[in-house]
């Protein structure tokens, strides 16, 4: 890719989170905020690639806790995220919430 | 062992990166509604699995023990923090999440610059300043993030905590940091891993002297803009890494988080670099109400107001971050339902800062199982505020200090409040007639239809509840 081309996605990515953020209720803004937080997880695709083609023993070290930390906001953030939304759903039975797993990896 | 199917940066990855984001995007568009959201949140997190699932079959990648390590901790610690984490607590958690995130990539432009001078070529320039900016943000988000977290858990304490000369040093810091990028952008052949290591420890510094002077009432504009900082971090690693789901990813991060930092400072009246730089909130500005003054106001008892509230036909409940700290939600679910059960509408009027970070508030009633319609935006109640019998102030102190409207010299002045002093009666919930965070008196609290019940707010809640069942 062109640095124009990723400077042209980068635009078009701006508006796009600009017009559909601004449409989320204040109500659910914590939600958005930790489901943004999992989705902000996509640098672990940094870590894997670091770890993936890495030979030296510092970039493994380096490497392996950008993984972990990617795959707490990643997992963590869609759970919490799930169980949050969980709460605004619940409407008729007083108390029985489990916690779906809304993870990926 | 996997077999590699996907050339990295080839059109097969790259489709599949492009449907991740889109799911992404889908994903927040349904987080619309709660009755979509929680649907949203799935689909999203199906475009994550899609992308970590692409990523591990590129051509050529190895070391799988390593790469399970990482996403077996990250998982463990990510399910574990999850399951756990109380409502109340929701801040901290995405204030360390904010933080992991702009760690990781902070890591990875690291390696970046040490897999540049390992292949020892020049590295070009538009790799090397998107990574130059995602280890100066990633690194001050990574540690901001933790002093945020560190305050809100009050590991630290949550008052504005002034380092003198704090403006020239963190000046300094930044030109240093600065120059130290130019330096390393000059050298693009050989660029120096030291004068690297020492942005990264600088912008460490940074984000620390950034975020210790800010006062707890500040928190939802911090970790706004902290998560702005994680996302615009994780689309310079996009640019660095030539990666497309990064780049979108990132942004659309990026653009939550500065919607939400700007209507967090808008909420508050107050501009961004004001929160930053300012240290709101610490000693009591010398303008308003002297302490040593007792001015006059109504105290009442819990069956007096539990007597207001049951004769009432409209109720509106302000809560504040009071009633989060008190644990109060589910004790003043029971007075709404008590009132419900005689016919009393209930609502709740919610300031947009009511809490720690944005939204807090309607989790914890979500929590308590109150209605999402019961919910109101500020917006939305006050013109009501007139037509209504009772309001009740839980916990909230500034945001409904009508000096705000009425006294252009008060700190406060121009911040939009909840307008309770337009009710017909006001019953306030509170420990003490003590100051909220602005430091300064709250003239509602002596105003003729204010009462004052001075108590714990659950506890006060709890005998309301049984006093107006008793009735």
């Amino acid at each position: 890719m062109t640095l124009f081309t990723e400077i042209t996605i980068f635009v078009l990515a701006v508006f796009v989170g600009f017009e559909v953020i601004s449409k989320v209720p204040t109500t659910l803004h914590t939600p958005l905020m930790s489901q943004t937080n999992a989705i902000h997880g996509i640098v672990m695709l940094g870590g894997l690639i670091v770890v993936g083609y890495a030979d030296d023993p510092l970039e493994y070290v380096i490497g392996t806790i950008a993984i972990a930390f990617g795959a707490i906001n990643i997992v963590g953030g869609f759970m919490v995220t799930d169980r949050m939304l969980g709460m605004f759903a619940k409407k008729p039975k007083p108390k029985a919430e489990g916690d779906d797993k809304g993870g990926a990896g | 062992m996997i077999q590699a199917v996907f050339e990295p940066g080839g059109d097969a990855a790259t489709a599949l990166y492009i449907v991740a984001f889109s799911l992404f995007i889908v994903g927040i568009k349904r987080g619309t509604h709660p009755t979509t959201a929680k649907q949203g949140n799935l689909i999203a997190a199906g475009g994550m699995a899609i992308a970590v699932v692409t990523t591990l079959l590129l051509d050529g990648i190895g070391n799988w023990g390593l790469i399970a390590l990482g996403l077996g901790v990250g998982t463990a610690v990510g399910v574990i923090a999850s399951i756990r984490v109380q409502m109340t607590e929701m801040p901290q958690m995405v204030a360390l999440y904010n933080g992991v995130g702009g760690g990781a990539v902070a890591l990875i432009a690291w390696s970046e610059i040490r897999h540049g001078i390992s292949l020892g070529e020049d590295i070009p320039l538009d790799e090397l300043i998107p990574v130059l900016f995602a280890a100066v943000v990633g690194s001050v988000s990574f540690w901001g993030s933790n002093i945020a977290f560190a305050k809100l858990q009050d590991l630290i304490p949550t008052k504005p905590l002034a380092v003198p000369g704090q403006q020239v040093i963190n000046a300094v810091l930044l030109i240093g940091i600065l120059a130290a990028c130019v330096n390393i952008a000059l050298n693009p052949g050989d660029p120096n891993q030291a004068v690297f290591i020492g942005i990264l420890i600088a912008a460490a510094l940074l984000g620390n002297l950034v975020v210790l002077p800010i006062g707890g009432a500040d928190m939802p504009v911090v970790i706004s803009l902290l998560n702005a900082f994680t996302g615009l971090s994780a689309a310079a690693a996009g640019f660095a890494l030539d990666n497309v789901v990064l780049i979108v990813a990132g942004t659309l991060v990026g653009s939550s988080g500065t919607i939400l930092t700007m209507e967090m400072a808008t909420a508050m009246n107050r501009s961004v670099s004001n929160v930053l730089f300012a240290g709101f909130g610490g000693a009591p500005s010398g303008g308003g109400g002297g302490d040593g003054e007792e001015r006059p106001h109504t105290s009442i008892g819990a069956q007096d107001a539990a007597i207001k509230l049951a004769y009432a036909d409209t109720v509106t409940i302000v809560p504040g971050y009071g009633l989060a700290v008190a644990q109060a939600q589910h004790a003043i679910k029971e007075v709404a339902d008590e009132l419900e059960s005689r016919g009393v509408t209930v609502n709740y009027a919610i300031h947009p800062v009511a809490g720690r970070m944005p939204g807090h508030m309607n989790v914890l009633l979500a929590e308590a199982d109150v209605p999402y319609e019961q919910l109101r935006e500020m917006e939305e109640i006050n013109p009501e505020m007139p037509r209504t019998d009772v309001a009740v102030v839980v916990g909230a102190n500034d945001v409904t200090n009508p000096a705000a409207k009425n006294d252009p010299d008060s700190p406060i002045a121009g911040m939009p409040i909840i307008e309770v002093s337009e009710a017909q009666q006001v019953i306030v919930i509170k420990r003490s007639l003590s100051p909220g965070f602005a430091g300064i008196d709250n003239d509602l609290f002596y105003e003729p239809n204010t009462s004052m019940l001075f108590a714990d707010a659950k506890a006060a809640a709890g005998e309301i509840a049984s006093e107006i069942a008793q009735l």
